[in-house]
């Protein structure tokens, strides 16, 4: 024990960035602070990106939990859960909960994360839609299976696949509505996407693409969606998946400097040299996240400033996606396609297994990779962006992975 | 009519005869395609070269002609024959006999051979019957009768092995008469025999010779007129012997002496420091052996050539004694057996000869034929150019491949293409098979019986052990139906090969009286049973006096008085001199490991890996002169056609001469036949075509794009400047290359270029490997998750994966996973399949977890996520990790989870 009276520190947001930040700082220097949580959601911090297994049925709630209450009692760590913090005042270094507690600080992490983006839809008042972001969500759409048979999920990214594919698991009838021409446009290009599509019909996800919500429709709840080409499709439920949008309100009430995220410098250190902020509410030199992968690497960075390492820097690592539907293997990083005449395109197609791959090659470096079916080289294709490795003398084989690019 | 052969069981080893070259090795062999040597034929003792070690991987029947079929419909053999009959009979009424003809080939059996010569000379009235042995022996036969009065190959095998000198001249006897030439390496590591190679090339012969000549094509005649001169002048003339056995020695020296020794190597191109030692050894080693071949016979001065050489084997009195002697190697497995009946145009039968009336007379009654021919007919150039000028109206081609293998082969195919009637009887569709307007399905080696004779003048069985496919008859059986259905029932009447071989051992010795040396009437009376059994003999085998063994010891010669002839032989250069135009000269030869036109041997993928590809082989010097590069590609001109050809620098060349392998042909290479190239000047006495030296250009061709095909099938044509066949296992290789662009930069070729090469169906189950910009575009087409092709194609050769990596793909069905991976164009070999992905985020497979866990022992899911990266992201597989962890046998772990 040290005979100094700690520090004290306070998180605001009791979720992945925030705890790993925690992790990282008891891994370092366990003894320096004594550290506050503060939640507003009423549970200790569970991995949210396991949502979409439990929805699917395929994980239990207490297997996805990650620090449990024994955690936060072995480690000396306060918890408030389901209160969250309203205000901070930087001045006297004091927050302020919704229920009214007050907490000093002398160091602050803010980890509020994101919102899901809910577009202004007539009928949007009308009870039976959600979006997918938290376990109240999670736990809405499981009580919607139950008494109803027709989903509606809109968007067709990441997250809206995976809750349409868990409803479906859930035993309903999902239609996906996508805006664009193709799924996932942001992370495939059009042959993965169209790929992507056929797979999830065949698997019995409806999806319908260049589809225009105008509205929902219903009385006393939501009982259909209208399309802007006037086709109503029947709806029990309506989960909205269209994007995130940091979470900066607090932020910004609190005077801290904030764009779309929370401003943060290379030491995820915000405006206010005593205040901190990781995870997807931070904006880190005009990019936000919404990845866990980008987030580790900020809570290491964070934890290691607040430890009092002075050389540790983030830099985002590249960013690169992949899907969790059973059975789908999906991945992509960087570059989608050629950008220009310079680029160029690697591609293979393989009809009989529903494999395709891409990789998308700039100044004889790789800057991008799509791969569907078979996405086991993922990783390394990521390592190779990374690298920034002149990939000419292998590009013949480059596309085949790394066990053959690097054979005799 | 038919006598079936009873066949053995399929495990039950049956003594035959390798079909390939004229060393005529003994084979035991089954019909599960077992084979080995046989260890108490006199040949080859037990051993066998690659060829006849493959011949258990010649046994398939892919590419065989199954049925007879007119004008490409399937026909019964009534039909079929009815047919031919009726042809056959028109032309000769309508046209008279000299416009019917066959050509036969070497590979038939003595049986086959002397039924079709009976058919012609005797009943046909006509001798216009030759065969592909005309390309081979043609000179050797004639050089024999002119020295000896008979065509007689005096020594044996024995003799290179109890020489002290061989002479290998125009002989690559290590890749030709491959056991002959273990016998030579045997002799020279028991006793020191020393050799000398004659040949432009350095050849695999050249391993362990004293001495190599890369002498100029055609300059033999130079070489051993030099050689005789010498000889006469270093006072080595055997005087006794050449006085009391020989004729003509004064002049044939006079005529050699028209060049001096030292003019020896101007025409040569030889050192003269190597020809004195040439000639220095020749003359002061007594037991000496010339073994000689194509290099020698195939030329427009072959019969010189054998006779300049026989002539200094006179001269010394070597022949015909232990260890000594010319020796003439035959190319193909029955060229003895052929000439023993007679079947070259200009013989008559049995050793007897169209120039004498007595004989035609003697024959005929011997064959109760009334139709006698009276004088020889078209040797094998002659008979295609008077097809060629539409005065064969009827040609029978049996076991042959003119299109290919005869000298301008285009010309050639335009005759086959212009004849009335064309029938072909032949094991395999091949180019000539494509001309016929009758397909005769032959029986081959290992379903047929008959005999042989090799080089040594030895006859030794060849037996049926196997069932023929479809249809398939022995070509003995087509000539005799032909015969009977014209008419000549009673002459025809074989059920089997014995009876005609007790006829042509009877005709061997009728009224022979010592008169031809060829006499096996000691075989005349042997029965069915002792048919069956008869072990290798040497003739001759007369029924009385002495059996087999060495000719001419004694120095009695076949000639009317006894002596042997010495021939004055005058030096001739070459019909086509290199000249500003056409600057090189080009040679064609044999390759190791395939036969003929490689109806047989190209199917064989072990066969085909020693020389894959039909290349032009020139001299580095040469090819730096006209820009040509290793692997690169030349086209390659002569007067009678052009080809585009694969360019392999060999040092082993002489400058000036190009090398082409003969085997290919339009069926398996777009180069087509060697032989197009080749000029069809002929050897005045012999008719043997000059097949080893045709001037000709050569440039570089620039090819716009490289590639490989693998496809399971035997494909006889693929749209591409450049490719040829090779035989892969389970399948074949087909290198590419195409002179005009197949798509443009950042374009990728069109689809219906891409799915005719593969020979894919719109629809059809593709993978398809792009990198437009590079231009390497990569192809593999699948039914039924079976492989059945893979196309690679690339501006850049170096993106074209070689075909060794790629041999094996038809081996083995191809997993799933590495239905892509196959385009990768590397060997599959060793590369580990990670197994279902556990860990999407790291794309850490379950197999390479699980591997990892055994490996280094690991006990949690923080060791492995430290040393896979695997469950460190997301956490989503953590469950998964820790399942494979408790389990004992992760493997099962996972299976039950699932
Ligand atoms: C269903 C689903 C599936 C996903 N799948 C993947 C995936 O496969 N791979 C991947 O990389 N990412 C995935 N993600 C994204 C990933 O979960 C997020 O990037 C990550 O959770 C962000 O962490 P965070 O700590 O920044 O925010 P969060 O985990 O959202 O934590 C923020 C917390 O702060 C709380 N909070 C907000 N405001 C306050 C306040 N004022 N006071 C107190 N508490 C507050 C919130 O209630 C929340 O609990 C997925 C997300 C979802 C929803
Ligand atoms: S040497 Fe000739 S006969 Fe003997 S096995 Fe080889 S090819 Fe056959």
């Amino acid at each position: 024990m040290s005979m100094h009276k700690k520090e004290r520190l306070v998180l605001v947001g009791n979720g992945m960035a925030g705890m790993r930040t925690i992790d990282e700082i008891l891994a370092r220097d366990p003894d320096r602070y004594e550290i506050e949580v503060i939640g507003a959601e009423p549970h200790p911090n569970y991995n949210r990106i396991m949502l979409s297994s439990v929805l699917a049925g395929e994980k239990a709630l207490e297997d996805i939990v990650l620090h449990p209450h024994e955690f936060y009692a072995r480690n000396n760590i306060g918890l408030t859960t389901g209160d969250a913090v309203a205000s901070i005042d930087s001045a006297s270094r004091t927050v302020t909960t919704v229920s009214g507690r007050s907490l000093a600080f002398d160091k602050l992490i803010l980890a509020t994360g994101s919102r899901p983006v809910v577009p202004p839809l007539p009928g949007l008042e009308l009870p039976g839609n959600c979006a997918f972001r938290d376990r109240a969500d999670l736990r809405r759409m499981q009580d919607a299976s139950c008494n109803g048979t027709h989903a509606i999920v809109i968007g067709g990214g990441l997250l809206g696949l995976e809750a349409a594919f868990g409803l479906m698991r859930l035993g309903m009838k999902v239609t996906v509505l996508h805006l664009m021409q193709t799924l996932m446009e942001r992370q495939l290009d059009e042959a993965a996407g169209y790929l992507l599509q056929r797979d999830l019909m065949a698997r019995g996800i409806n999806v319908i693409t260049r589809a225009e919500t105008e509205a929902i429709l219903g009385d006393k709840c939501a009982t259909a969606v209208r399309l802007s080409d006037g086709r109503e499709l029947p709806a029990d439920l309506i989960v909205f998946a269209i994007g995130v949008r940091p979470n900066i309100d607090l932020a910004r009430k609190s005077g801290l400097e904030v764009n779309r995220g929370v401003k943060v410098d290379d030491t995820m250190q915000s405006t206010h040299p005593d205040i901190y902020a990781v995870g997807e509410c931070v904006e880190h030199r005009g990019m936000t996240f919404g990845l866990v992968a980008p987030l580790w690497q900020q809570a290491k960075i964070c934890a290691a400033a607040l430890c009092g390492e002075t050389n540790a820097a983030f830099t985002p690592p590249a960013n690169y996606t992949s899907l969790k539907i059973t059975g789908i293997d999906v991945f992509s990083a960087g570059a989608l396609g050629a950008r220009d005449d310079g680029d160029e395109e690697i591609t293979l197609r393989d009809a009989g297994t529903h494999q395709y791959k891409k990789l998308v090659i700039r100044d004889g470096k790789l800057a991008g990779a799509i791969l569907y079916g078979e996405i086991s080289d993922g990783p390394w294709f990521v390592e190779l962006m990374e690298s920034g490795r002149d990939i000419s003398y292998i590009r013949d084989r480059l596309l085949f992975g790394r066990a053959l690019a690097q054979a005799a | 009519m038919f006598h079936s052969p009873s066949l053995p069981s399929p495990q039950t080893p049956v003594k035959t005869t390798c079909p390939y070259c004229g060393v005529g090795c003994g084979v035991i062999a089954s019909g599960d395609g077992s084979v080995r040597g046989d260890e108490s034929h006199p040949a080859n003792e037990g051993r066998l070269c690659s060829k006849g070690s493959a011949l258990g991987e010649t046994l398939g029947f892919r590419g065989r002609i199954l049925y007879p079929e007119i004008e490409g419909k399937r026909a019964t053999w009534d039909q079929a024959l009815d047919h031919i009959a009726a042809k056959f009979s028109a032309a000769i009424r309508d046209h008279g006999p000299e416009s019917v003809a066959i050509y036969a080939s070497g590979q038939f059996l003595t049986e086959d051979y002397y039924v079709a010569n009976k058919l012609m000379k005797g009943f046909l009235g006509t001798a216009n019957i030759d065969t592909n042995s005309r390309l081979c022996m043609a000179s050797s036969v004639a050089g024999h009768i002119r020295a000896f009065g008979e065509d007689i190959v005096p020594g044996c095998y024995e003799d290179i092995e109890q020489a002290d000198l061989v002479i290998l001249a125009g002989s690559n006897a290590a890749w030709c008469h491959p056991i002959l030439f273990r016998r030579l390496e045997a002799a020279q590591k028991a006793r020191g025999t020393k050799f000398i190679v004659i040949d432009p090339r350095v050849t695999a012969s050249c391993d362990g010779a004293e001495l190599h000549l890369p002498l100029r094509a055609g300059s033999d005649v130079a070489l051993f007129n030099g050689l005789l001169t010498y000889l006469a002048d270093t006072g080595n003339f055997d005087k006794e012997f050449v006085e009391k056995h020989c004729a003509g020695a004064e002049s044939a020296i006079a005529t050699a002496r028209e060049m001096t020794i030292n003019d020896i190597a101007a025409p040569t191109g030889l050192d003269q420091h190597d020809i004195l030692k040439f000639y220095s050894l020749f003359a002061s080693t007594p037991r000496v052996v010339t073994a000689y071949s194509q290099g020698i016979n195939q030329s427009s001065a072959g019969t010189d050539k054998v006779n300049a050489i026989i002539n200094c084997h006179l001269a010394t009195g070597r022949i015909g004694k232990p260890g000594m002697g010319p020796f003439s190697l035959t190319g193909q497995p029955n060229a003895m057996g052929g000439r023993e009946v007679g079947g070259l145009a200009n013989q008559l039968a049995a050793h007897m000869s169209f120039s004498s009336p007595q004989h035609i007379e003697r024959v005929a009654r011997f064959w109760k034929a009334d139709n006698m021919a009276q004088r020889p007919g078209l040797k094998a150039v002659e008979l295609f150019e008077a097809v060629h000028a539409g005065k064969i109206k009827a040609l029978w081609i049996a076991g042959t491949n003119p299109a290919v293998s005869l000298p301008r082969a285009d010309r050639i195919r335009e005759a086959l293409h212009s004849c009335d009637f064309v029938v072909n009887a032949d094991c395999h569709h091949g180019d000539t098979s494509g001309f016929a307007h009758v397909r005769l399905p032959a029986r081959g080696w290992s379903e047929k019986d008959g005999t042989v004779t090799n080089s040594e003048r030895r006859i030794s069985r060849q037996r049926a052990f196997r069932p023929a496919p479809g249809e398939a008859m022995p070509d003995w059986w087509m000539f005799a139906q032909l015969g009977r259905r014209m008419g000549w029932k009673d002459a025809f009447a074989y059920e089997k090969p014995v009876q005609i071989f007790r006829e042509h051992a009877a005709l061997s010795s009728f009224e022979n009286e010592g008169e031809r040396l060829f006499d096996i009437g000691a075989l005349a009376t042997l029965d069915d049973g002792e048919y069956e059994s008869m072990a290798p003999c040497q003739w001759p085998a007369p029924k009385e006096g002495r059996q087999g063994g060495r000719l001419f010891g004694g120095g009695s010669f076949a000639t009317p008085d006894g002596r042997a002839r010495f021939i004055a032989t005058r030096f001739g250069s070459v019909t086509e001199t290199p000249n500003e135009e056409k600057p090189l000269i080009l040679n064609t030869a044999r390759i190791r490991d395939q036969w003929h036109t490689m109806t047989r041997t190209g199917d064989v993928a072990r066969l085909s890996a020693h020389t894959p590809e039909p290349y032009l082989d020139i001299h580095p010097e040469d090819a730096l002169r006209a820009g040509l590069q290793d692997r690169g590609f030349t086209r390659v001109e002569s007067a009678h056609a052009s080809a585009i050809m694969r360019v392999r620098l060999s040092s082993e060349q002489r400058p000036g001469e190009v090398h082409a392998a003969m085997h290919w042909s339009f069926t398996n290479a777009s180069t087509g036949p060697a032989d197009r190239l080749v000029g069809a000047s002929v050897d005045p006495i012999s008719g043997q075509p000059e097949l080893k030296a045709s001037a000709v250009s050569i440039s570089p061709q620039t090819m716009a794009w490289h590639g490989l095909l693998l496809h399971g099938e035997r494909l006889l044509k693929i749209d591409s400047t450049y490719w040829c066949r090779i035989a892969v296992e389970g399948g074949y290789a087909y290198p590419l290359a195409g002179a005009n662009p197949l798509a443009r930069p950042g374009e990728t070729p069109g689809d219906d270029w891409v799915l005719g090469m593969l020979g894919a169906e719109p629809a059809a189950d593709l993978t398809v490997y792009a990198d437009p910009m590079r231009g390497v575009f990569r192809y593999a087409l699948f039914r039924e998750g079976r492989l059945i092709a893979c196309l690679f194609v690339a501006r850049d050769s170096a993106a074209v994966p070689d075909r060794e990596t790629m041999a094996k793909i038809f081996a083995a069905p191809l997993p799933v996973e590495n239905r892509a991976r196959i385009l990768a164009g590397l060997s599959l070999d060793g590369v580990a399949n990670t197994g279902p992905t556990i860990c999407a985020c790291f794309a850490i497979g379950q197999t390479t977890i699980s591997e990892t866990i055994e490996r280094s022992g690991l006990k949690t899911a923080a060791e492995i996520g430290a040393a896979l990266k695997a469950g460190t992201n997301c956490g989503s597989c953590l469950p998964e990790i820790e399942k494979l962890l408790r389990a004992g046998n992760p493997a099962a772990a996972l299976i039950q989870a699932a």
